[in-house]
């Protein structure tokens, strides 16, 4: 052992492509399951909510308006900077549950794998799910989804960096950004995940990452009204995912209950939203309706 | 200009004096032998009484429902529920015009519609999702699509028999079985349907029709269905998605909108003025994906406003019996009211209005055709649902203000854009939040094609591939 004493991390939020801490000041001990401290995680107020939910909205129309092939590229290039750093974020995660090194890495590179899969989807989902509809007229009809916006991500907190990943990686491949609220006790690796994001060359915005209270936190990200979609996969407490979900309903966004397991185009599809256009195919056609 | 001699429709369908609620593959009537009268719009005569469905009726239903899920329907094979379907269509087709009259007579809508649109469209809606029953895995949502099991469905009066059939066809087809309220005011061609059903020899319990109010349908949000689709206000959505929070029920919801029509300066605008006309006044404006925005370019409104007013001139109010109506009665005299209402407050806020100078009936709920000029997008007419023949008209200088201001609203179901330019049409598409865009053309409909809003408009699709999400675990 060195006497040099180590640097630690102060751990932060991640909104907008900064780190910032919270807004309220505050922060909380994070330990692993036998109790050694291991830092103090940014504890993410409403107002750090609002200022994720308008980093998202902000970044939306950007990140929606790249190319499939760019969007593929970047999660790809998250898949490659996660990998130069799996050793790190294994000693994170098992600091974090208690598992043994070794099994963190398994996840670690099970969440590479799931981001280079996703990297894959993001210029084929549209042709899978969408496509021109034969209707019985003159006209050209096609559909095509679309991303649903800005989606608030309760992450599950006893699989805090995989599950983490596969709640955010299918949103985000969709073209829509992601306010992810971390794993209650556990938060250390997606916080960290924030470095790896902002040197993968994803636009500042799209993946907001917060640690705090689920309590506290997903309650106005589920009632604010500039939020378009909410995944509960991570709410334990049935009641609270009811009050969510009620609070939601507000401006109808559309909810993933706790407990729906979804394959990978099933998870697409559920931050999408179908558009349908017509367009007159013929001269007949083109002179309107039935007036 | 020759003048129109009355060409009224001669059928008259058999209705009844009486319906019960349909339940289990019978009439009967309700548990507590509540009923209400529906009446013809257009005349405010009694057309007939109805059983109205209690709790007691709806925990039936849904019984009956379940009964025949699980030992009938969902054990049938897609092939053997499909030729159900398929003999529904059938059926729907060769009863065509009985139904296109009881529906002109118990909603108020213009034969010319309902002969035209609401009956064939509804017995596509059969014929097409008839053919899915057997290709449920091919249909792209995972290897192993099943039924949900028992569906609420509760629809709204503006297409009942269409808003049915979008409702049934595809919950049947994917192996569901239904508990359907139809809308208070016009459950009549629902009723009929449910004939209909006898005639094909439909398993009983498969289809259960409860005709009854806003309690009625609580009642059914209530009861131990697995799924609710919803087609009506989105207040009432809210209120729906609010209560099943919390629960296993799924739902998907078809709610209101506030459509922007977007006329640019290149448009054709004789077809646009076709377009805008269709858009507003088609089924007496009594259409959620309504164009009720028009939004013009400034150096074409004039003209485009100048051709609108001598074409809803020419627009025919009256008999909705009557082939040469085009615009029929309001459904209600609660709708007429509302109507009234949201085009007083265009009036008070500041906007210009116009109406042509048409006779309406003594009797019966009319509203002329209405145009309302200078309106901006804070007053109530720009903003709410009026859900009647009133067009709000507001202007833009860029394709971006356009974009901006058709944006501009939580609801998101419909869009309509008018040019002659192609790379424009795909821009704006593209931009627009809305489920459907008719690009050089309006309130065009079809099995094929999925229907259905984002934002405060709902969430879900219907026809289609994708519409059949909505009633399959996948």
């Amino acid at each position: 052992m060195s006497d040099r004493l180590r640097v630690k991390k102060t751990y932060k939020l991640y909104v907008g492509g900064k780190f910032p801490r919270s807004e309220s000041g505050r922060s909380y001990p994070v330990s692993s399951p036998d109790g050694t401290e291991l830092a103090n995680a940014a504890l993410a107020s409403r107002k750090d909510g609002r200022d994720a939910v308008a980093a998202a909205r902000k970044a939306q129309r950007p990140w929606a308006g790249q190319t499939a092939y760019l969007r593929g590229q970047i999660l790809y290039r998250v898949a490659e900077m996660l990998e130069g750093r799996a050793g790190q974020f294994a000693e994170e995660l098992a600091d974090a549950t208690g598992a043994e090194v070794h099994d963190a890495l398994g996840a670690v590179e099970a969440a590479i794998d799931r981001l280079v899969h996703y990297a894959g989807w993001t210029d084929k989902y549209t042709s899978v799910l969408g496509g021109a509809n034969p209707v019985a007229g003159p006209y050209f009809n096609h559909t095509t989804p679309e991303p649903l916006g800005v989606i608030a991500v309760v992450a599950p907190q006893d699989d805090p960096f995989l599950g983490l990943i596969e709640a955010v990686a299918p949103a985000i491949a969709a073209g829509n950004t992601v306010v992810v609220l971390a794993s209650e006790t556990k938060p250390l690796p997606a916080l960290s995940f924030g470095e790896v994001l902002a040197t993968s060359d994803l636009p500042g915005g799209v993946v907001n990452v917060l640690s705090g209270r689920a309590a506290e936190v997903a309650p106005h990200l589920a009632a604010h009204a500039d939020v378009n979609g909410v995944d509960l996969s991570g709410v334990a407490d049935a009641e609270l995912a009811a009050s969510l979900e009620a609070a939601a309903a507000e401006t109808l966004k559309v909810v993933r209950r706790p407990g729906k397991r979804l394959d990978s185009l099933g998870l697409l599809r559920q931050w999408t939203e179908y558009k349908t256009v017509w367009h007159p195919a013929g001269m007949a056609a083109a002179a309107g309706g039935g007036y | 200009m020759f003048e129109y001699a009355p060409a009224p429709e001669s059928v008259r369908p058999q209705i009844k004096e009486h319906y019960g609620l349909f339940v289990d593959g019978k009439f009967t009537d309700a548990a507590d032998g509540a009923d209400f009268k529906s009446v013809n719009p257009s005349t405010e005569e009694v057309l007939f009484t109805v059983a109205e469905a209690g709790a007691a009726d709806v925990q039936n239903s849904v019984a009956a429902a379940r009964r025949a899920q699980e030992a009938v329907w969902g054990p049938m094979s897609g092939a053997e529920r499909g030729k159900y379907l398929f003999r529904i269509a059938r059926l729907l087709q060769e009863k065509a015009r009985e139904f296109a009259v009881a529906e002109s007579l118990d909603n108020g809508k213009p034969i010319k519609e309902t002969r035209d649109f609401d009956v064939p469209t509804a017995a596509q809606h059969f014929f097409y999702h008839a053919g899915w029953a057997d290709k449920l895995a091919y249909a792209g949502l995972g290897s192993d699509p099943r039924p949900l099991g028992v569906i609420g469905q509760v629809i709204p009066w503006n297409f009942p028999l269409l808003m049915l059939a979008w409702k049934i066809a595809p919950a049947l087809a994917c192996g569901n079985t239904v508990v359907l309220k139809p809308a208070e005011t016009t459950p009549l061609t629902a009723l009929m349907f449910a004939e209909l059903c006898q005639e094909a020899d439909l398993p009983p319990g498969v289809v259960n029709i409860l005709p009854g109010a806003g309690g009625t349908g609580a009642a059914l949000v209530d009861s131990a269905v697995d799924k609710i689709a919803f087609t009506g206000s989105t207040a009432v959505g809210r209120a729906i998605a609010k209560s099943i929070a919390g629960s296993k029920k799924r739902l998907t919801l078809e709610l209101g909108g506030k459509a922007a029509n977007i006329v640019f300066d290149d448009a054709a605008v004789d077809q646009a003025v076709e377009g805008i006309v269709n858009g507003i006044f088609f089924n007496q404006g009594h259409v959620c994906c309504a164009g009720s925005r028009l939004l013009v370019q400034e150096s074409v409104a004039d003209e485009v406003l100048a051709r609108l007013k001598d074409r809803v001139t020419t627009l025919r109010v009256g008999d909705p019996l009557d082939k040469n109506t085009d615009i029929g009665a309001i459904n209600s005299a609660e709708q007429l009211e509302r109507i009234a209402a949201l085009t007083d407050a265009g009036s008070g806020e500041g906007a210009e209005v116009w109406q042509p100078d048409c006779d309406l009936p003594d009797r019966g709920f009319w509203f002329r055709p209405t145009v309302f000029t200078g309106v901006q997008q804070s007053m109530r007419i720009a903003k709410e649902e009026i859900f009647g023949p009133v067009l709000s008209v507001l202007t833009f200088r860029t394709p971006d203000e356009a974009i901006a201001k058709a944006n501009n609203t939580p609801y998101g179901l419909s869009a309509g854009v008018w040019t002659e330019k192609g790379s424009k049409i795909l821009w704006a598409a593209e931009r627009l939040r809305a489920g459907v865009v008719w690009a050089n053309t309006f309130n065009q409909f079809d099995a094929a094609s999925p229907f259905g809003g984002l934002k405060e408009s709902g969430y879900g699709r219907e026809g289609g591939r994708q519409g059949l999400e909505a009633y399959l675990d996948v």
